[in-house]
């Protein structure tokens, strides 16, 4: 029964999570400007990978592999949050030059 | 048809459909781009294939070290790119380029289809022989024991390579450190992603270099790690770069090779060939070297990327 419920919660959170990488790819190629485009790159690295995450976490073998997956989210937030600042920097200044 | 098939099947498509947009691209920024891309569904296509030690090369080297090299090189060839992309190849060059091309690809697709079946393998002599190093990742086995010397003539190209990025450097810097892209501001965002990353990273990089001797993983790897958070470092101006005279460095430069060199002769010396371990202690020497190697090899890659000496040297 138990089982049951984590696999429908499993199910859940990793269509959430595609859901919003969907969404992310559909506004990266339609939506007009760099940092609306970040805008919504950013929304699908950290809704998106963080559901599909939440949701593969009750599938794991142990804990350390699920504290592995919870590290591995939270260097991609990182890693994500700051190229996404580095790049609006970047356009913004390219924005006023112009 | 199983949902494995349906996943190796969209990842070779994708792998090729990047190949071509890559080769049809004509900026060269957005050509690297394809590049990266291209070495990333790669990496995916060796995890179907359960070639972790390959993928996890292939993501460190193949996508992300000269994925950054291309975009130095496409960074410093902007100025005259709209030049180059004006010019026009004559009818002759299209046509030997484009019989070049074909005969290439003909060469390497009959060589694929007339390959015997089975295909000749050494992989069940490198299985049955694992226990010889006490070793338990056989692609380690085969890198560092059985064929030690590619491996070590693999870290003197390295080397080499560098050497011919030195070069480069024109006669009034040469000798002082070199000048990496550099972040206009150096106390944003950047700098904390270094000071954030920098000491997980490490941590990383000598974890995948240990975990090498059983799992995938190992020197390259964990080097190239190694090598990523020193250039973060030098980017996000927390670090210097060293002076290419620095007589430490080129010590570190040159550790792995000696290191490996000596062992080798150690071998014709004490035991029957050149590299031959003895077997007593083959576990303790084969992790020597592969400590000094990483370090070997995250000291030139970083270099490597930094490009060559362009400032002037401190007297």
């Amino acid at each position: 029964m138990m089982s049951i419920v984590l696999n429908i919660f499993t199910v859940l959170a990793v269509t959430g999570g595609a859901f919003f990488f969907l969404a992310g790819t559909v506004g990266l190629l339609r939506f007009p400007d760099v940092l609306t485009r970040l805008h919504s790159l950013t929304k699908a690295d950290n809704l998106g990978l963080g559901l599909i995450l939440l949701g593969l976490l009750p599938q794991t073998a142990g804990p350390f592999a699920a504290l592995k997956m919870i590290v591995a989210w939270l260097l991609v937030q990182l890693s994500g949050a700051t190229v996404a600042q580095l790049i609006a920097r970047e356009a913004r200044r390219g924005m006023s030059q112009t | 048809m199983t949902i494995g098939f349906a996943l190796d099947v969209a990842i070779a498509v994708l792998v090729a459909a990047v190949a071509c947009w890559t080769i049809l691209a004509r900026a060269s920024f957005a050509a690297v781009v394809g590049f990266v891309s291209f070495g990333l569904l790669l990496t995916l296509a060796w995890v179907r294939l359960y070639a972790i030690d390959v993928a996890l090369t292939e993501a460190a080297i193949g996508s992300g070290l000269t994925g950054a090299l291309l975009l130095g090189a496409a960074a410093r060839l902007r100025t005259n790119e709209s030049a180059a992309q004006a010019e026009r190849p004559g009818m002759a060059l299209s046509v030997a380029a484009a019989l070049l091309s074909v005969t290439t690809t003909a060469a390497l697709a009959a060589a694929l289809l007339l390959l015997p079946s089975p295909a000749p393998t050494l992989a069940p002599a490198a299985a049955a022989n694992a226990g010889a190093t006490g070793l338990g990742n056989p692609v380690t086995n085969v890198l560092i024991a059985f064929r030690a010397m590619d491996t070590m003539l693999e870290k003197v190209v390295l080397l080499l390579a560098l050497v011919g990025v030195w070069s480069l450097s024109s006669d009034r810097f040469w000798g002082g450190p070199p000048s990496p892209l550099r972040a206009a501001n150096t106390d944003g965002p950047l700098s904390f992603l270094t000071r954030l990353l920098t000491p997980i990273g490490i941590v990383v990089g000598i974890y995948i270099l240990w975990e090498g001797a059983d799992n995938p993983g190992g020197a390259f790897q964990g080097g190239t790690i190694l090598a990523a958070m020193w250039l973060l470092m030098i980017m996000s101006g927390l670090a210097n770069a060293p002076a290419v005279r620095s007589r430490s460095l080129r010590l570190v430069l040159i550790a792995g090779p000696t290191v490996f060199l000596l062992v080798g002769l150690g071998g014709l010396w004490l035991g029957d060939a050149f590299l031959a371990y003895p077997v007593a202690y083959a576990k303790a020497v084969i992790l020597v070297i592969e400590f000094v190697m990483t370090l070997t090899i995250a000291a030139t890659l970083g270099l490597l990327l930094a490009g060559p000496p362009a400032q002037e040297a401190s007297r």
